[in-house]
Formats: structure tokens, sequence, C-alpha cells
């Protein structure tokens, strides 16, 4: 398993490798993503039942939690490229990183448009300096500090560190997410879902939310391939085996 | 279904402008988020082809030329 895993790494690591082994990898990320996604969907919203305090609002979290749950989970793995591009100086990590940022920030805006609207109906409001809400803000800050550093400096090399050590300071405000709901609780609940407990609602309520859970990751994987196969392209235009591609087509 | 009829289900007790809202927007983003970068990898290929091929010409009228 170990050496597996580091021959994948080696591998991926490779621009080529990489570029010729995801291709073959879309197919399959956009059937997961279309499957997941529409299961989750029509399930969630025809099928589960309604929880009996908030009404059918309450099926917004079938949307908002698989958001906000990738929100932090993009930003991390982020991190991760970023660690491994500054220490092992592995090109490739940063053009990962450079395709999760957009997704990422998607993410969290989507985390918070959805909660500000369930917001209305349950808390009677759809915005409070609320220190879950707050942090969330700042993860979309976040990103887009990141997208824009991207932009803002040249050459690639000194953007690419530059992006990558935002994102790995950047990683303190995760756990602050996370434990914002037990630490100052004034609006947002806590965690619905831990990992060591059962859940506290029933099959047919977390089912469809697993399977939306499983359809963001699924999209989430087939956005980054796509973005980062044309980053490959370009920056790796001189490379003979790129003209190769090019002129096959 | 949940719902006694389709109508309801659109109606979604009361809530249907929080739900169907919500749902809109974040379909529509990843919708994007899909839709945008595959776009972009077309345009790319399509552009660095149109490179490649202005290249090999300059080569060969360079070539022509002397």
């Amino acid at each position: 398993m170990w050496n597996w895993l580091k021959t994948l790494y080696h591998r991926l690591g490779s621009p080529k490798w990489f570029y010729q082994i995801t291709g073959s990898w879309l197919p399959w990320f956009a059937g997961a993503t279309l499957l997941f996604m529409s299961v989750g969907l029509v399930w969630g919203l025809a099928y589960a039942p309604m929880d009996y305090q908030q009404g059918n609002s309450f099926r917004i979290i079938y949307i908002h939690v698989p958001a906000a749950f990738l929100a932090q989970s993009v930003y991390m793995m982020m991190a991760v490229a970023g660690v491994v591009l500054l220490v092992w100086k592995m090109k490739m990590a940063d053009v990962v990183a450079q395709a999760l940022a957009p997704v990422g920030a998607a993410m969290t805006f989507i985390a918070l448009v959805t909660g500000a609207i369930w917001g209305v109906p349950t808390w009677g409001t759809w915005w409070m300096w609320d220190a879950r809400l707050t942090s969330m803000l700042i993860l979309f800050f976040l990103y887009l500090g990141v997208i824009a550093l991207r932009e803002a400096l040249k050459p690639q090399e000194v953007a690419a560190r530059a992006c990558a050590l935002l994102a790995i300071v950047g990683v303190i405000n995760i756990p602050i997410i996370k434990y914002s709901v037990d630490w100052w609780y004034t609006l947002h609940q806590p965690a619905t879902f831990k990992l060591t407990e059962k859940p506290a609602m029933p099959a047919s309520m977390w089912l469809p939310l697993l399977m939306m859970v499983l359809g963001f990751y699924a999209l989430l994987g087939w956005s980054v391939l796509l973005r980062a196969r044309a980053e490959i392209l370009r920056r790796e235009f001189k490379a003979g085996w790129v003209r190769e591609i090019l002129q096959r087509k | 279904m949940y719902f006694d009829s389709l109508s309801d289900f659109f109606n979604m007790g009361g809530h249907a402008l929080y739900v169907w809202t919500s749902f809109g927007i974040s379909l529509l983003l990843m919708a994007a988020n899909i839709l945008l970068p595959w776009w972009n990898l077309k345009r790319t290929r399509a552009q660095l082809q149109r490179q490649l091929r202005r290249e090999a010409a300059l080569n060969t009228s360079a070539t022509t030329a002397e």
C-alpha cells in the first residue's frame, strides 16, 4: 500500500503522466457527479421527510452542509499542496492548488448564501456576526486572496510560492471554523454529524445527505481535473509530448 | 414521494422561495465550475494548436527564404 502510494505520488508529479491518466478519469468523475447529485437531489427534495420544527426549509441542508464541508476540505487540500510545493518543489502541486482555489471559493460562497437564505425562516435573520458565520466569511476572503495573489505576482514561480504560503498560514482558520460553534455559541448550531457518533437524524434524512456529499466530491474532482489539464497544456507547451498531443487532434 | 401532489412539492409548505433560490443558485454555481473550465480547456487547446501551426509556418518560410 505504502509503495503503491509512493509510486502514485511520483507519477502524479509528472505533468505528462498526470495529463494522460486524468484523461481516462474524467468520464468517471462526470458520471459519479451526475449519478450522486441526481439521486441526492431527488431524494433530498422530494422523498426525505421534513423537519417538524423547520418545515421544508430544512431541505437546504442537502446543499448547505456538503458545500460547507467541501469549502473547508478544499482549503486543507490547497494547504497540503502548498507544503508539497515548498518542501519537495513539486510543480504539479501548484497546478492542483491553482485549480482548487476557484472551486473552494464557489463552495464557500454557496455555504454562505444558502446559510443566509436558510437563516431567514429559521433564525429570523439572514446574517449576524456569529463566530461560525464570520470565520466562514474569512475563509471566503482567504480564497479570494489566494486567487488575487496569483494574478498579481509575476513570475509564476514567485506567485506559486506566495500562494502556497498564504494557503498554509490561512489553515489556522480551519480549526476556528470547526470549534467556533462550541467556543462561541451564539447563533449557529453545533455540528450535526460526528464521526464517532451515530447520526442524530433518521436514515431517510442522512442518506440523501451522504449522496450529496459524494456528488459534491465527484464534482470537485471533475472541476479540478478540467482546470489542471488546461493549465498543464499552457505551462508545458514547450515540451515535446504536449506538441504531439496538440498535433494529433 | 413525501408530498401529496406536484404543486405541494413546488410550494414546499410555504418555504418555496427559500428552498428553490438556495438550490437554484447552488446548482448554477456548480454548473459554472464545470462548464467554464471545460470551455477554457477547449479554447486553450485550440489556441495552442494555432500557435503551433504559426510556428511551423514560420519555420518553413524561414528555410525556403534561404
